[in-house]
């Protein structure tokens, strides 16, 4: 080992062991962020920011919650609503968090699909994303039964039985995933283990990865323009702050994110304490009991289009039942978003709007959302459910169209 | 020097060790998650249906299921591959579980219809679906008949002769 | 501008899923009902305008309401244990210390006049069906006689303060024979398995109820329950609307014991953040300055 100099202060110390002086420029000052860039740029800031909330709120939620049947309802709804100070606060946090995160992880994603931040040489980003995204909706979903309500139970119940539609394996799959033949105490035991630790150790796991991957194809900007970023990071080494097409992460790009970040949290501590009632369900209020279905049962808001997806097929197709069909419809929507830089097949890296063919399915992905999310939690009877049946069918024929459109497209712009 | 065969050998022993040693601890993880053997046997529902209202719906709970005992009345006709015959009488004996998404249907007296809150599914009372979602009637647990008494969970000579026939 | 223009995008978008998922959808499962009635006008078998006689009331009760009726407030005591008067009546009859206090007159006198049709419980108990109701109708007594008993137990009734010890009297007064409330550790006067056999369900612990129900609900709910739930075994208790604001505030003491916690912290919690915006734009201003 190589003699050390004696420190003359404590950061030379720490930078002597660990390099710090070194690792702050690679992770803050000498990471360079494109200028060119709105308010849609800090989601990633906003989603680190929000799962730590989650993290740390969670945490205190843990030394109070039991995960037992029959001790979990009480210990949720009061010792921690009623007895432990704040423990409320925590629980609001908690939950409303949870929700909210989903919006932001949506609003973070198609930012990502309308500036076509998903392609050439950003495949990884996207891919680490979509992980994020699954692991995530794991989480929401596991969380979701830890306060063993009604419709902590039922969704559960219902959602595990979708696996049921598994060829040959279906039955004994539920039966082994729940532990029991019913959502039962085993079931949340599971549950609540992959809920406070393995899908939480796989989340940050990926979110290393995620960030890992921004470093080399850089992050995108509001053109899609190429550039060197070298020789823009030297410009504004150089002073030539203005000229340069880049910005060091500290403190620039984190100081217009740390801004965003705070008008958004001014939103979010309204909905924690004054406007929780779209994450903290009512029907939740009440114990679960597997014998006694609530009236409407649905997911969150966040698994509504999918769920929509999954409910659009009520009936034969040529022998192949609804339920079949629905599951399969299901799969796809859910896989499908991990290969959409496959999907698209045309090398323009541009804003959406900025692409002739490309904008239109854009906008119409969007409006087929919200129709299914929207219908996703309308009882599905009489119209609603051929709606539901549009909508889905909809979404599968985008999707199957993308590559099509994406290559007329590439044609088009070529022949300009 | 090494010999690079060799090496390739030992590599390829160690890899082989180490896949068996995997394998081993993913079957052991999978155990670990299975239903406990108490779970799997826990016992079978007896129930008596002597005394059973006609066309008044009776519901037992069976491995956290609730099981359907409908007892006709005179003006319901049995089905055949449905209905169970016990003692004079015409029995339902079903799973209370919607077979599309797993609700409870409620029985309507009126109409002799189950109907399920969650996503309109309509059964008539000897379980078959006969409108909305439902991809299947609502199935028949095994059970063994021992005079009135139905028991639940084990497959007796009239379970099998249904399932033949359905 | 650009980015104005990007927010309010985001905003219509999210305003839309927001008002689709939630109060439209909700309106779509559960339909508004009738509004709530607290002068119980359907019914009219008694004459409530005529003026009772206290008195006479006091001679009335004595004769007919004790043999079953404990009033502990003018000193008749209960007469049995409770697991031995709901095994009797099939559920344990209330004490009358309250009754001329938290039920409403209109009701009350009709209530005495025939007990199922004030409740809503003809599907229950249909003339001549196999089951009858505990409490005989008191039909053969004279309109007159009706108002003196009305007149007599809200002369007896005492006043309670408006807080939390208050809304409990008021909540057992009204509920606590056949529910119980968990958290305010109060339980149901009459014994779980008296109650399943009498109700033919049993009824929910109401621990929660401010939270799973809500208050709308429970407005329109306790004042008429077969207007939310037809065919529920729960009666209509005939609450006046002030008893029954003392009951959904005990519920919602019991069950919602940080809201007023939760909603000053929440200004301050807010408050900060609006401040903490502020600086940040400040900050921000300040350093986007130097590379625009």
């Amino acid at each position: 080992m190589a003699e050390f100099k004696k420190a003359d202060s404590m950061l030379e110390w720490f930078d002597q062991r660990l390099g710090v002086v070194k690792f702050a420029k690679v992770m803050m000052t000498e990471y360079w962020i494109p200028k060119n860039i709105n308010f849609l740029w800090a989601m990633g800031v906003l989603l680190t920011v929000m799962f730590a909330i989650l993290l740390i709120s969670g945490i205190f939620l843990l030394m109070y919650y039991k995960p037992d049947i029959n001790m979990a309802f009480d210990s949720v709804n009061y010792t921690i609503m009623q007895e432990v100070g704040y423990g409320w606060l925590f629980r609001h946090i908690h939950a409303v968090g949870a929700s909210v995160i989903f919006l932001i992880i949506y609003i973070h994603m198609f930012t990502g699909i309308y500036y076509g931040s998903y392609k050439r040489g950003r495949e990884m980003i996207w891919i680490s994303g979509m992980i994020l995204f699954m692991l995530f909706s794991a989480e929401g979903f596991s969380g979701y039964m830890l306060p063993w309500g009604q419709m902590s139970y039922w969704a559960a119940y219902v959602i595990t039985e979708i696996f049921g539609g598994i060829p040959l394996i279906g039955g004994d799959l539920v039966v082994w995933i729940r532990g029991n033949f019913y959502v039962a105490d085993s079931t949340l035991t599971r549950f609540f283990m992959l809920h406070v630790l393995l899908i939480p150790l796989a989340i940050i796991g990926a979110i290393v990865l995620h960030f890992y991957a921004l470093r080399f194809p850089h992050v995108n900007n509001e053109e899609g323009e190429f550039f060197d970023f070298d020789a823009e990071a030297e410009k504004y080494q150089e002073g030539k702050h203005k000229e340069s097409k880049v910005i060091p992460f500290w403190p620039v790009f984190l100081s217009k994110d740390i801004f965003v970040l705070g008008v958004f949290l001014v939103f979010f501590f309204y909905l924690v304490f004054f406007h929780y009632g779209f994450a903290m369900d009512p029907v939740n209020f009440d114990k679960a009991d597997n014998l006694k279905t609530p009236a409407h049962i649905y997911p969150e808001w966040y698994f509504l289009w999918s769920y929509e997806v999954l409910r659009g097929w009520f009936f034969e197709i040529a022998g192949v039942s609804g339920k079949s069909l629905g599951l399969m419809a299901f799969g796809f929507a859910n896989a499908i978003f991990l290969v959409l830089p496959w999907l698209d097949r045309s090398p323009m890296v541009k804003p959406a709007n900025q692409r002739p063919y490309f904008k239109y399915w854009f906008w119409l992905l969007i409006a087929d959302l919200m129709v299914l999310t929207l219908f996703g939690k309308l009882p599905p009877t009489g119209a609603n459910a051929w709606v539901g049946f549009g909508a889905s069918s909809a979404f599968l024929i985008l999707f199957i169209a993308l590559p099509f459109i994406t290559a007329a497209e590439a044609k088009k712009v070529k022949g300009q | 020097m090494m010999d690079e065969s060799r090496r390739g050998f030992v590599g390829k022993a160690f890899g082989a060790v180490a896949a068996v040693g995997g394998i081993a601890s993913l079957i052991a993880m999978k155990k670990t998650w299975d239903p406990l053997p108490s779970v799997m046997s826990a016992g079978f529902t007896t129930v008596d249906v002597s005394g059973l209202e006609a066309n008044k719906l009776e519901i037992v709970v069976w491995r956290g299921k609730p099981i359907f005992v409908l007892k006709y009345s005179d003006d319901m006709k049995p089905t055949d591959g449905r209905s169970v015959k016990i003692g004079d009488s015409y029995f339902s004996v079903m799973i209370g579980l919607c077979t599309h998404l797993g609700c409870i249907p409620g029985y309507e007296g009126d109409t002799k219809l189950f109907k399920c809150a969650c996503h309109g599914g309509e059964y008539s009372a000897d379980g078959k679906n006969t409108f909305g979602p439902p991809p299947r009637p609502l199935d028949v647990p095994p059970f063994k008949l021992d005079g009135v008494t139905l028991v639940l969970g084990e497959e007796g000579p009239e379970y099998k002769a249904m399932m033949a026939k359905a | 501008m650009k980015e104005f223009k990007i927010l309010a995008v985001l905003v219509v978008l999210v305003g839309v899923l927001y008002y689709g998922i939630e109060p439209y959808a909700h309106s779509v499962m559960h339909p508004e009902v009738a509004p709530a009635n607290f002068n119980f006008d359907d019914l009219k078998n008694v004459d409530t305008s005529i003026k009772g006689n206290g008195a006479n009331g006091k001679v009335l009760v004595e004769a007919n309401c004790i043999a079953c009726h404990a009033i502990e407030k003018v000193g008749h005591l209960q007469l049995m244990p409770n697991a031995d008067a709901a095994a009797a009546y099939g559920v344990t009859p209330p004490d009358l210390s309250h009754a001329g206090r938290i039920y409403d007159k209109n009701f009350l006198a009709n209530f005495i006049f025939d007990p199922v049709s004030a409740l809503h419980l003809e599907h229950k108990y249909p003339v001549g069906g196999a089951k009858t109701f505990p409490m005989p109708a008191y039909n053969w007594m004279s309109q007159q006689d009706i108002m003196d008993i009305v007149v007599y137990l809200q002369s007896i009734a005492p006043k309670v303060l408006d807080d939390k010890v208050g809304h409990a009297i008021t909540f057992k007064a009204a509920c606590g024979r056949c529910h119980s409330m968990k958290y305010g550790t109060l339980e149901a006067t009459t014994p779980a398995d008296a109650l399943k056999t009498y109700m033919g369900v049993t009824p929910p612990d109401l621990s929660q109820h401010i939270k799973s129900r809500g208050e709308h609900y429970l407005h329109s709910f306790i004042n008429n329950p077969q207007v939310l739930i037809k065919g529920t075994a729960m009666p209509r208790v005939g609450l006046t609307e002030k008893a029954q604001e003392e009951v959904i505030a005990y519920m919602e003491e019991i069950g919602d014991s940080k809201k007023e916690e939760r909603e000053t912290v929440g200004l301050w919690v807010m408050g900060y953040m609006v401040v903490f915006a502020l600086l940040a734009y400040l900050w921000k201003r300040q350093i986007w300055k130097k590379v625009h």
